[in-house]
């Protein structure tokens, strides 16, 4: 039976534009959160 | 519901499930059936994670969870980005370097056989009942509502699911899920709208807010330490990691999503997409059932959202004392009504000090209302000690049914229904999988290298599971208390499986013995706890986990690190 292991490295970069690393990315991705967050605390004292 | 509603219905179900089962007929490579296809891009990827997490009753149930409490459960989802970036990290790329088929095979590399099996036979436990629970679920308040027979309900979305699961496996499980989102985004952008062009006339979406908010409802983040409060930032964040850790990280229905597809960039975009919509997501849903909660202000509502039951028992001699709770509850919410209005008026008048009298008028009103809600499930209860209160899973399907029109009932119904498919697509998908390579190979490692005999085997299996979670679902008479204690037998193991990983990632001197052992005690302590503590069921996945990883780490202490178990 054939095994496909993955060749790709953590290296492998994300060719998403505007981001070169994965740091980038997850960066991105926990800034975005903290900005959700964020908002939803905002959202709660305009609104509650 | 009319021709419409069942030809748009039968149309989006059963025309994705046709052509999720036709388009991948002919698979036959073990890698196909068990990962999915090797071109699947981030898209597909991501949009499966989403559709397994995204349950029937996660559309049925949080926009009443948002109508009775508000949308603090939004909180709930706050450690699942972060934990998206552990498993981006540091399982993901794990998993597709071994190129592994389940999660558990990694335990076999990583310690020894038996570790791996008792990791894979505890996912088979929770989630093999868990599976019974997706199908009933949802089956029990569609049928309760439309009046269609439950056992058909059950029956039939479960032999749907697993034509094509068994006939595609992995790969007819993403193609479908994509277009089951596809019919779920768009059944509940429709019904937003809906919602805002039913609501009075000038209201909008701000009125909206500004009613849901002094009414209570919109209380998104709760800072407070209060530990009888059950959704905070802080257990969000921390109870919130560890749960989605374990879910994302380890559990094989999950797992399966994203080890296939095109490469590991895929992958891990595929969970980034998910860590970037996941909240916005779900405040969205909440954020309808707070709206609907704003509708039913200037609607009259139900006084029981589930009006089968209520009817059910409202006669002999129950009727008075049924009709006298209906008269106070319409009266009641007329009051409400109409102080709702005057802090409207109030409030666009600029008169501050009128807007808090009539704001404190309008609160009060609505307290009243809400009690006499609480007075028609006491009267239900004592009518029927049997009878299920709890209403507020009702609340959204009474709503689309009464509001919707005909057509977008049908795609409302085909939401549900699509969300039942996909979840229990996965799950299905998951327990052949890992019975198939972690159980079945145990048993026959000669017939390992026969490609076409594992994919058939995996179809009997999927066969089998789909079947069982059909029968638990048709034979045990489940309740309220039944899909909460899945949720509790899914926290009294995920802790403990999360709790080997962890080790398997981080602690490198640690060997299979000790781990086995360590995670053994680690269940039975849980165990313990659980028949011995009364404290919240989703503390056990952090106690499990930690006593998994305290454990192991004595046991190795005592067994010595001399031992050489392959890695």
């Amino acid at each position: 039976m054939k095994r496909v292991p993955d060749p790709s490295t953590q290296e492998e970069p994300p060719g998403v534009p505007g981001f070169r690393t994965w740091r980038g990315v997850y960066g991105f991705v926990f800034g975005f959160f903290v900005v959700c967050v964020l908002l939803l605390a905002l959202f709660t004292r305009v609104f509650a | 519901m009319n021709l419409i509603d069942w030809l748009v219905l039968l149309g989006t179900i059963v025309g994705i499930a046709a052509y999720g089962a036709w388009h991948t007929r002919g698979t036959r490579s073990l890698n196909t059936y068990f990962k999915g296809s090797s071109t699947n891009g981030w898209g597909t990827i991501g949009l499966s994670v989403m559709a397994t997490q995204a349950s029937a009753i996660t559309f049925l149930s949080i926009p009443g969870q948002a109508y009775e409490s508000g949308i603090g459960f939004v909180q709930n989802y706050f450690g699942l980005p972060l934990a998206l970036i552990i498993v981006c990290v540091v399982f993901l790329p794990i998993y597709r370097r071994l190129g592994v088929y389940t999660a558990y095979e990694y335990l076999g590399r990583r310690f020894d056989t038996k570790t791996r099996v008792l990791g894979a036979v505890l996912f088979l436990v929770q989630r093999g009942f868990s599976a019974g629970v997706t199908i009933y679920a949802p089956a029990i308040i569609l049928s309760t509502v439309l009046g269609w027979r439950v056992d058909l309900t059950i029956a039939l979305t479960g032999l749907l699911v697993i034509v094509y699961t068994v006939t595609g496996g992995s790969e007819a499980v993403s193609l479908t899920q994509k277009w089951q989102m596809a019919v779920i985004f768009g059944g509940m952008v429709t019904a937003f709208i809906v919602l805002l062009m039913r609501l009075p006339e000038g209201l909008g979406f701000s009125g909206a807010a500004h009613i849901a908010g002094a009414m209570g409802k919109l209380e998104a983040v709760d800072v407070s330490f209060d530990p009888s409060r059950r959704y905070t930032l802080w257990t969000g964040l921390l109870g919130g990691l560890f749960l989605s850790l374990s879910y994302f990280g380890t559990d094989q229905s999950q797992v399966q999503r994203y080890i296939g597809g095109a490469s590991l960039r895929e992958g891990r975009l595929g969970l980034m997409f998910n860590g970037l919509l996941k909240i916005p997501m779900q405040f969205c849903i909440l954020l309808l059932g707070a709206f609907v909660f704003v509708f039913y202000q200037f609607d009259k509502p139900p006084v029981f959202f589930n009006q089968v039951t209520w009817e059910r028992h409202a006669v002999g001699t129950n009727a008075p004392i049924f009709r006298d709770i209906e008269q106070r509850h319409a009266a009641a919410h007329q009051e409400a009504k109409d102080d709702v209005t005057k802090w409207l008026a109030m409030r666009g008048a600029g008169d501050a000090k009128a807007e808090v009298a009539t704001r404190m008028a309008m609160v009060d009103a609505q307290g009243r209302v809400d009690a006499i809600r609480k007075e028609a499930k006491a009267a239900l209860k004592a009518a029927d000690p049997d009878a299920k209160t709890r209403d507020s899973d009702y609340v959204f399907i009474t709503f689309i049914l009464a509001q919707l029109p005909h057509g977008a009932i049908g795609l409302l119904i085909a939401v549900m229904v699509a969300a039942a498919l996909s979840s229990t697509a996965s799950e299905l998908n998951a327990l052949a999988t890992t019975t198939t390579i972690d159980l079945w190979r145990r048993v026959r490692p000669l017939a390992a290298a026969d490609e076409a005999r594992n994919v058939r085997v995996a179809k009997w299996l999927t066969g089998f599971w789909g079947v069982f979670a059909i029968a638990f679902a048709l034979f045990v008479g489940m309740a309220e208390n039944l899909i909460e204690a899945i949720n509790i037998l899914g926290s009294i193991f995920y802790g403990v499986v999360l709790g080997i990983f962890l080790v398997a990632f981080f602690f490198k001197w640690i060997r299979g013995p000790a781990v086995f052992w360590g995670a053994v005690a680690s269940q039975l302590f849980v165990f313990l706890l659980y028949f011995s503590l009364t404290i919240g069921y989703l503390w056990f996945n952090l106690i499990g986990c930690a006593a998994c990883v305290l454990f192991s780490v004595l046991f190795q202490a005592l067994l010595g690190r001399s031992q050489t178990e392959s890695v």
